[in-house]
């Protein structure tokens, strides 16, 4: 996984949580920052990418590693 | 690009069905969506400080899975005995914490806090001698022409 600045585990967390945290997270961070997040719900993969998509937000990486999907979104 | 718009009628006031709304109005405004939900009729229950008195209830609801898929055998007439309904309400509430599913009153303190706007049906509320202060902060008291108003400019317009 390359390198981020910040972390959010939304693991356990069902639709539509991990977005909403994940917009709560990457509305503190600066420009250009990048957002790590670990969820569990197997939605979020499509969900990060429409997310992405309409935000304008670039999804780096996206990835299942032992059981959990993680996210590289990178704040515009 | 000029921001969307999204605009929610909001009828129902069962614990399943006040999902929709929240759901669909925190995710909106998560993307980037102006958010505008129009509370009427049972709808306004959604709007209650305190929502532990909204229900989900199996009677006339044929699509209702239950526990063991007792739904297949279960007589309709059963679904309609006394304390059915709040065994059900304690089930769903019970399965949504273990699925993660967040709780109405989260969602919707959600929806507030990424300022979608929620809109008090005038009319409802004083046929069902309501009172506003019953009702969370942040509600504004209107009409349908009101609604109209910010639905007729939208992207997205539901009925839920």
């Amino acid at each position: 996984m390359a390198d981020f600045d910040e972390e959010l585990d939304a693991s356990g967390l069902n639709c539509p949580l991990p977005i909403l945290r994940a917009k709560k997270a990457l509305a503190a961070l600066d420009s250009g920052k990048v957002l790590h997040i670990i969820a569990t719900d197997p939605g979020s993969v499509k969900d990060f990418e429409a997310f992405s998509k309409q935000t304008g937000n670039e999804l780096l990486e996206s990835k299942e590693e032992g059981g959990k999907f993680h996210f590289l979104i990178k704040k515009a | 690009m000029e921001q969307k718009k999204m605009a929610i009628i909001a009828t129902k006031g069962s614990l399943d069905w006040g999902y929709p709304p929240f759901i669909l109005g925190s995710t909106a405004a998560a993307l980037g969506y102006e958010v505008e939900i129009f509370f009427t009729f049972y709808g306004l229950q959604l709007l209650k400080k305190d929502l532990n008195h909204l229900r989900v209830t199996p009677l006339g609801n044929p699509g209702m899975p239950m526990p063991g898929g007792m739904e297949k055998w279960m007589p309709v007439l059963v679904t309609a005995l006394p304390g059915m309904e709040a065994m059900m309400t304690s089930m769903m509430k019970k399965q949504m914490k273990a699925k993660g599913v967040a709780s109405l009153e989260e969602l919707r303190e959600l929806s507030q806090e990424a300022d979608v706007r929620f809109i008090a049906c005038n009319m409802t509320v004083e046929l069902f001698d309501m009172q506003p202060s019953d009702f969370i902060d942040g509600i504004e008291l209107a009409g349908a022409a009101r609604f109209f108003e910010f639905a007729g400019d939208s992207d997205i317009c539901m009925y839920i």
